[in-house]
């Protein structure tokens, strides 16, 4: 018996059963569905789902905060984090990451300070024990981050911690998933919704995907018997024609999210165009800080202007995030781009698809089978 | 292998609490993480912490009922 009723969501048998399930539904009807999430990525490859589950088609997202952040905008960072007296706090995903200016990783060689911080708060601490520098957090992440973001500024300007600041490349998912389904929703039957960021905006953000594109779209946890679960709804609702959104992750969702923590996203940052790898920049879909927080805006502080993208010359990281290929499709996957030397974020990032393609999926067949 | 700190978000337990910062359980020992966004958190609730915030206080009835629920639906295999 598992000590808690959480860890009954990764009882095996009950998974079986689920794919037996989900295989009978599916049939021989070839299906295409989007998981969101770059952390679903990884759930649905380590677990070998994807052979499993054949014809249905699960493709990735846009959903890899490391992955979507654009060129021009991790480059400025990068070119920040070289000036004189700065400090530049990120999460550990961010440091590796190629860009037309180098990596942080590679400027922290070269001399820049360039530290690793595992929460917002953590980056503000460190602007307190050292305030003979301007620690700059870069502030990438999903609504799900954000809210941590937002209670660091606060703090910071209730604090008055005049040392901290914050470039907020923040990224928000309704309306990336409204840019990418707006040319039209070509043969996708169903998605497979965030857990963590539903736990933030709650399941109602998403209706207006059945609304405006008549698209089922099921809000999942991350335990294989949370994908599976999802997935049985979505093929139901799919085969049915009830475009609606479920609700699959109850025990962490609610329909109206997390008040306390949309009233923070509210109350410090307001939506912006914010530029997308893969998707060119989207209206509404950037968190900057407002008027009120400008003293903890490090684009205003250091006057950041977001020069060009020049992505790596052939990585097709863009069409992977939109689900346009896969990963084994980028002629450099595997062959010039792999984790220890990538090209590209979504072979940098823990939960980029290329990587999660990389570690999991290379053996066909045979992966999916494994266990 | 890395772990993506900014998307990890498991179900932990809360062993304490003072003021707005709580103590859960993980494998590696007590860690801390702001509790301001789930003002409702008790000792002994499971909480998804992501990036050192408390995100959501897990709901055990709702994690019963899906359980339930999928089993229903595989019943008849």
């Amino acid at each position: 018996m598992p000590s808690n009723i959480f860890e009954a969501f990764s009882d095996p048998q009950l998974g079986r059963r689920l794919l037996a399930h989900l295989r009978e539904l599916v049939g021989d009807e070839p299906m295409l569905m989007m998981e969101v999430c770059g952390t679903h990525t990884v759930a649905v490859s380590r677990a070998g789902l994807r052979s499993l589950i054949r014809p249905l088609e699960l493709r990735s997202g846009p959903g890899c905060p490391v992955c979507v952040t654009d060129d021009s905008d991790l480059a400025a960072v990068v070119r920040l984090a070289k000036t004189e007296r700065v400090t530049v706090a990120t999460y550990g995903d961010m440091l590796r990451v190629p860009s037309s200016a180098g990596s942080l990783a590679e400027a922290r060689a070269a001399g820049a300070d360039v530290r690793v911080v595992y929460s917002a708060l953590e980056g503000l601490k460190l602007a307190q024990q050292r305030r003979e520098r301007e620690v700059v957090l870069v502030a990438v992440g999903f609504e799900t981050t954000a809210p941590g973001a937002a209670l660091a500024a606060r703090r910071a300007v209730e604090r008055g911690v005049s040392n901290f600041s914050m470039v907020s490349l923040h990224k928000l998912i309704p309306p990336a998933l409204q840019a990418l389904l707006s040319p039209g929703r070509a043969a996708l039957r169903g998605l497979l919704l965030p857990g963590h960021v539903s736990t933030v905006i709650g399941s109602r953000a998403f209706e207006f995907l059945s609304r405006e594109f008549a698209l089922p779209a099921a809000v999942a946890g991350f335990e294989p018997l949370d994908i599976l679960g999802a997935l049985i709804t979505l093929v139901r609702a799919a085969k049915a024609g009830h475009p609606a959104v479920y609700n699959c992750y109850r025990r962490a969702v609610r329909p109206q999210g997390n008040p306390r923590a949309r009233a923070l996203l509210e109350e410090v940052f307001r939506p912006a165009p914010a530029r997308w790898r893969g998707l060119g920049v989207v209206p509404d879909s950037g968190l900057v800080l407002r008027e009120e927080y400008s003293a903890v805006d490090a684009a205003r502080r250091f006057g950041i202007v977001p020069e060009e993208s020049m992505p790596a010359p052939g990585c097709r990281c863009g069409e992977v995030l939109l689900g346009r290929i896969i990963p084994p499709e980028c002629p450099l996957f595997g062959n010039g781009c792999t984790p220890g030397a990538p090209r590209g974020p979504c072979m940098v990032s823990s939960e980029g698809s290329c990587q999660a393609y990389y570690r999991y999926e290379r053996g066909g067949e045979l992966v999916g089978r494994r266990g | 292998m890395e772990v993506c700190v900014m998307c990890l978000a498991v179900p932990v337990q809360v062993a304490r609490i003072q003021g707005s910062t709580g103590w859960v359980r993980t494998a590696a020992g007590e860690v801390r993480v702001d509790l301001t966004l789930v003002p409702q958190v008790r000792v002994g609730d499971w909480v998804l912490v992501h990036a050192g915030f408390a995100l959501q206080v897990l709901d055990e009835e709702e994690a019963r009922r899906s359980l339930e629920e999928w089993r229903r639906a595989v019943e008849h295999l």
